[in-house]
């Protein structure tokens, strides 16, 4: 008799609570649309943030949602944005693909430091320390706190200056807030030639600081059919929608400073 | 009453505290302590959960278990009633507070079957509470496992950056970090209220 009520007792009780369970799932149950996790699933899974949303997953929510783009993550580019789109059942979008670059090549024998700096390995210190060693108040300090924040490998600093390898770089711009000096551009990939230099300093004053700084002698701007490239507050900036690579400009340059991405590695 | 209620409060939080004088809960205590943030959390959820296990068992205690002489079922039964009860509080909260749930979401099925939620529904029989004092045991017995987690993942934060002998790092250190601060806890006991 005891044993039939203990039986019976958590058998019951079991059952009672099973039930209940069962019914919550029910009644509960919050419904998520069975496209998230295929989206999810296509998306490079870096979490890193560089859409604006917490995580692939909460990207994959808002895709789903409607409230992003089906090309709304700029890591997987292109691919990934196809395979979203299929998942979708929308036509695909085209991505415009970004890649990061850094604007400075003042390298240790090319640009002068006023002091020489011993301490932590880290450019915010260093920029704290009247604006960094650098003479040039808008150089690369080289201490790579943007190497430290990239997950992708894709940045390295070598005399002094960091440089981003396109192949490696997935635009997810995070070492755009990294970098102190705000010198780490995205630049569309589609575009070869960019100013490897962000001085507004006088060109005059330009040429006692640092061997590759843009002197502003806007040569570039005349070697330019296309209008593309223009000098403003003593730099010469590319109009990327209208550069067409031609590289007239990076000729012509006194300063070897308009660099070409496909020529020669991580410059 | 009331100061019954306040001598078992400050009994459970500090004289006889759950995880570093009892050494119940001892799983999650080295396992979520290791930032601050989500030892907050954590202890969050533990409370709630307590505060309401402490709750649902003193009720199938008294009004099943009791009446059919069916005391010796006490832990598997409560196993049962914790266990069921966290799974619809997790649906619950993920359907009406979403907000909620994302806080806590994560740690709700970590203490299912945790030894500290079984514990208080087993020492709150024991010791013969009402249901009055089940709740305040159970809540104040989980505040006191918060405090002690995110006592002891401060300190862990702190460990992170302190130069350690490498056959210290890691848990060793941690263990040895418990041990110390379950030794200061002791103190308590000479309390007397």
């Amino acid at each position: 008799m005891t044993i039939l009520t203990a039986v019976l007792a958590m058998g019951g009780l079991g059952l009672l609570l099973g039930l209940a369970l069962a019914l919550a799932s029910k009644y509960l149950s919050v419904g998520q649309d069975a496209n998230i996790p295929l989206v999810t699933e296509a998306l490079p899974g870096a979490n890193c943030g560089a859409c604006g949303y917490a995580g692939c997953a909460a990207l994959a929510g808002a895709i789903v949602e409607g409230s992003a783009v089906t090309g709304a993550c700029p890591v997987g580019g292109t691919s990934t944005a196809e395979r979203v789109a299929e998942i979708m059942g929308v036509p695909a979008q085209p991505v415009a693909e970004n890649v990061a670059v850094v604007m400075c090549r003042g390298t240790l024998d090319a640009s002068k430091k006023k002091y020489i700096y011993e301490g932590l390995s880290d450019c915010e210190v260093v920029a704290g320390l009247s604006g960094g060693d650098k003479v040039c108040r808008f150089g690369c300090l080289g201490l790579g706190n943007c190497v430290r924040v990239c997950r992708f490998g894709a940045l390295t600093v070598t005399d002094g200056v960091a440089a981003v390898d396109p192949d490696k770089c997935t635009a997810c711009g995070i070492c755009l807030a990294a970098c102190p000096k705000s010198l780490i551009r995205m630049v569309p990939k589609a575009n070869v030639y960019s100013v490897r230099c962000a001085s507004h300093d006088k060109g005059a004053d330009m040429k006692d600081i640092c061997l590759v700084g843009c002197i502003a002698c806007r040569i570039c701007e005349k070697a330019c059919e296309y209008g593309a490239i223009a000098v403003s507050s003593n730099i010469a900036v590319i109009d990327y929608a209208k550069c067409t690579n031609c590289g007239a400009c990076a000729e012509k340059c006194p300063k070897k400073i308009i660099y070409c991405k496909t020529q020669g590695k991580g410059v | 009453m009331l100061k019954e209620l306040f001598i078992l409060s400050v009994s459970a939080i500090f004289i006889e505290n759950f995880v570093l004088v009892k050494f119940l809960g001892i799983c999650p205590f080295l396992g979520v302590s290791k930032k601050t943030e989500t030892a907050v959390g954590m202890g969050m959820a533990v409370t709630f959960v307590m505060g309401l296990a402490s709750v649902m068992t003193w009720l199938l205690n008294t009004y099943v278990l009791l009446p059919f002489g069916l005391e010796y079922l006490q832990t598997i039964g409560f196993i049962l009633v914790i266990a069921a009860l966290v799974q619809l509080v997790e649906m619950f909260l993920q359907k009406m507070l979403p907000s909620l749930y994302n806080a806590l979401g994560i740690y709700l099925p970590l203490i299912t079957t945790n030894c500290a939620v079984l514990g208080v529904a087993l020492l709150n029989i024991q010791k013969e509470y009402n249901l009055l004092m089940s709740l305040v045991y159970g809540v104040t017995a989980a505040l006191g496992f918060m405090l002690a987690l995110v006592l002891f993942a401060g300190v862990r934060e702190h460990l992170e950056d302190a130069d350690i002998p490498e056959f210290l790092q890691g848990m060793p250190i941690a263990l040895i970090t418990a041990g110390l601060i379950a030794m200061a806890f002791l103190g308590f006991s000479g309390l007397k209220i």
